[in-house]
């Protein structure tokens, strides 16, 4: 009688199981890189004691003695350096929430006109995009700001509109001013975006279903403009517009944008924008001819087509890159210690030299950039996954 | 096995990542034995301070106190090695033993003196005070007239802090724009982005020599603080603090004296007065308390650059384009602050 013999077993030796293996090899790296950090940390330590340095976060209560230019919250020199690198950290969100919204419009369509089979048009953008791609950003951000400083002075302020200035002191314009009457204007505000979202999206389902709705903009706007004007007309009008006027040195009144905050969001959303425009040609061109074929093949005209079906294919090869093109914008910012706008790392700066805390105030910039940037990257990354190809 | 892999790896860190610092004290030790010493000046150049000629060769007021100490070290005004620093870099620099000693016009303050920097000042070369530089076209005679300014001012100096206090102090408000690299800033004071241009009186003597048009420029007769200004180094080296001191005390001896660069072998040769014999050498030991190379260090200082009337004169006085008033800067019997200790 034949038994099936089971063959024996036959034991593989653990560094040719590519599991074990790996989990070795991962091991023995993680113990690397902490030694690494540990031997870092305690090189600092035996270091700083030497010098007779202590760590410490007690100088973040101290009051600054010194000054900061411009930022969203008010400061004086009475106040901590803690809130000096709350003024300087809201500094750098300003500069990079604005100029990646820039950026992005500008990129787009410089993107899309390099394709254009205007030669003329296609020429131009394309001769913007490698000088401005090949010189330093630190360059052109002198330039801008020589140029903005060339501006005559206040007292001479060239006038661009009703109550609006224009000098090297930077560009003055009208604002509401401040009071609580004006919470219930923003709220409406909210409410409007809010609405007009659920709007559009209530009409897509109907115009898929029926393949008749009302047009969208014309709601959401009426929506987004409407409610917080409704609710300025409800309280009679209550809020005021301060204008700029000159008095002594400079404009008082108005809000300002200041010469280094334009040069410094000039530099950066031109620099960056020659970038995504590369980018963008690059992802409309990978998508396949056939596309432009077909949709042509059904009548659609030039723009819906871009909008429609090219755009939405090349966004799947455009969003990765122009996510770290976002984080240069951000960590780029940090440039404006040469031309003197006062961000996180200016603020740092000037807070690293009065307190001695070179260590403490190095790691607080660093941590904030690395905060900064994984916050971007993670929602590029849940866009991304929003606009991937879904495998079915 | 293991315990050989963290030896190993501990090597590899301390291979990357450096030894720590030598022990305090030893920063003479070190200047000898590498034969120069490492000399902190303002960078890229700082007008009749620290200038750089067409050959690359520092010449200038700061540059010259390093050559003096060089020759009271190693008797040879040439061994000083020259690295530029800006008001930032500094610190760090001095710190981490980049430089031995900074020649750069830094204010010797409580802090710095005693605080997690835990500097040296072994003795005062220039008093200074800021200043505020205005415009001619904008008619203000006085710093009170400021208010609502605009304020040009260097990053990371006691400058923005006095800057601060100052308005304050009036119930004044004002606006700062802060560039850290001096050209930049002046670029743009010069170009009217700011009403005010803030520095030490004699820094911004220096800058206003620069602007396109210097004449068009006043500079405000406020100071608006004390700055006394002299060569910084490292806390803890006691023989590098009495070379420093004893350097720039001889360069104020000299001038009191009358000792010149063209009289000094000739006084050398004939003086019977006691304290000029010490200073100069002619009667040994002094030189050798202080650890200097020779008792003639003195001599041979005042032979290359003269005293520090003469030394003044020549790079800050009012025959250069600095034309700074000797003011405080005058020998105490004078009517100005320079005062030695005396030499015996």
């Amino acid at each position: 009688m034949s038994t099936i013999e089971t063959p024996p077993a036959t034991k593989t030796a653990f560094w040719n199981d590519p599991v074990k293996r790996g989990l070795a090899l991962q091991t023995v790296l993680i113990v690397f890189v902490l030694l690494v950090v540990w031997a870092a940390w305690s090189n600092m330590s035996a270091n700083m004691v030497a010098r007779g340095l202590i760590f410490g976060w007690d100088y973040l209560g101290r009051p600054a003695n010194f000054a900061i230019g411009e930022g969203l919250i008010p400061f004086a020199p009475t106040d901590s350096y803690g809130r000096a690198v709350i003024v300087g950290l809201l500094n750098t969100l300003r500069i990079a929430v604005v100029g990646i919204i820039l950026a992005t419009l500008l990129g787009v369509a410089l993107g899309v006109m390099r394709l254009s089979s205007n030669p003329l048009l296609a020429r131009l953008v394309s001769g913007y995009v490698e000088v401005v791609r090949n010189t330093p950003l630190l360059l052109q951000l002198f330039l801008w700001y020589a140029i903005i400083n060339t501006l005559p002075g206040p007292r001479q302020a060239l006038p661009l509109g009703p109550g609006m200035f224009l000098s090297n002191r930077g560009m003055k314009v009208p604002w509401v001013e401040w009071s609580d009457v004006l919470w219930p204007v923003i709220w409406a505000l909210v409410a409007g975006i809010i609405g007009a979202f659920i709007a559009s999206r209530a009409l897509q389902r109907r115009r898929e279903a029926t393949g008749d709705a009302p047009p969208t903009l014309p709601i959401a706007a009426a929506l987004i403009i409407g409610l917080p004007f409704l609710a300025l007309a409800v309280q009679g009008f209550p809020a005021t517009l301060t204008v700029p006027v000159l008095q002594g040195f400079n404009f008082t009144g108005g809000i300002e944008l200041s010469p280094e905050f334009v040069a410094l969001l000039l530099g950066l959303v031109l620099y960056t924008a020659a970038f995504i425009a590369e980018i963008v040609r690059g992802g409309i061109v990978s998508v396949y001819k056939g596309q432009w074929e077909a949709a042509r093949a059904l009548g659609l005209p030039a723009p819906r087509i871009m909008r429609l079906v090219i755009l939405p294919q090349a966004l799947r090869v455009i969003i990765p890159p122009l996510t770290s093109q976002y984080l240069n914008l951000t960590k780029n910012s940090s440039l404006a210690v040469a031309i003197g706008y006062p961000e996180l790392v200016h603020v740092s700066n000037t807070t690293m030299n009065q307190t001695g805390r070179a260590v403490e105030v190095i790691l607080v910039f660093a941590l904030v950039y690395l905060t900064i940037s994984l916050l971007t990257s993670a929602f590029m990354n849940w866009y991304n996954g929003r606009v991937a190809i879904r495998e079915r | 096995m293991i315990r050989n892999f963290v030896l190993a790896g501990l090597a590899a860190a301390a291979f990357v990542f450096g030894p720590t610092a030598a022990e305090a004290g030893r920063d003479l030790d070190a200047i000898k034995a590498r034969g120069t010493i490492r000399c902190g000046v303002q960078g890229p150049s700082n007008p009749g301070f620290g200038v750089p000629n067409a050959q690359g060769v520092w010449g200038g007021f700061n540059v010259e106190v390093c050559r003096a100490i060089a020759i009271t070290i190693f008797n040879d005004p040439s061994k000083v090695e020259f690295v530029p620093v800006t008001t930032q870099s500094r610190f760090p620099a001095l710190t981490n033993g980049e430089v031995d000693v900074l020649s750069n016009n830094t204010t010797w303050t409580l802090t710095r003196d005693t605080g997690v920097n835990r500097f040296n000042f072994p003795a005062i070369i220039f008093y200074d005070g800021q200043a505020i530089m205005v415009s001619r076209r904008l008619n203000v005679t006085s710093a009170r007239g400021l208010n609502g300014a605009t304020v040009c001012v260097q990053p990371g100096t006691t400058t923005e802090l006095n800057l601060a206090d100052f308005f304050r102090q009036n119930n004044m408000t004002f606006r700062p724009v802060v560039i850290e690299a001096l050209d930049e800033l002046r670029r743009a004071y010069d170009q009217g982005r700011c009403d005010v241009f803030t520095n030490d009186f004699a820094a911004l003597a220096a800058q206003r020599t620069l602007l396109s048009n210097p004449r068009d420029h006043v500079i405000l007769p406020e100071r608006i603080s004390k700055e006394p200004l002299g060569p910084t180094i490292r806390q803890g080296d006691e023989e590098l603090t009495n070379i420093v001191a004893w350097t720039v005390f001889a360069l104020i001896d000299a001038e009191e004296f009358g000792i010149t660069q063209a009289n000094v072998d000739q006084i050398a040769g004939s003086a019977t007065d006691p304290r000029i014999r010490r200073l100069l050498g002619v009667e040994p030991g002094m030189g050798t308390a202080i650890g200097a190379a020779n008792d003639q260090y003195a001599r041979t200082i005042i032979k290359a650059f003269g005293n520090y009337g003469e030394m003044f004169e020549r790079h800050l006085g009012v025959n250069t384009p600095l034309g700074l008033e000797r003011g405080q800067n005058n020998i105490w019997t004078k009517g100005g602050l320079l005062y030695a200790p005396p030499a015996r």
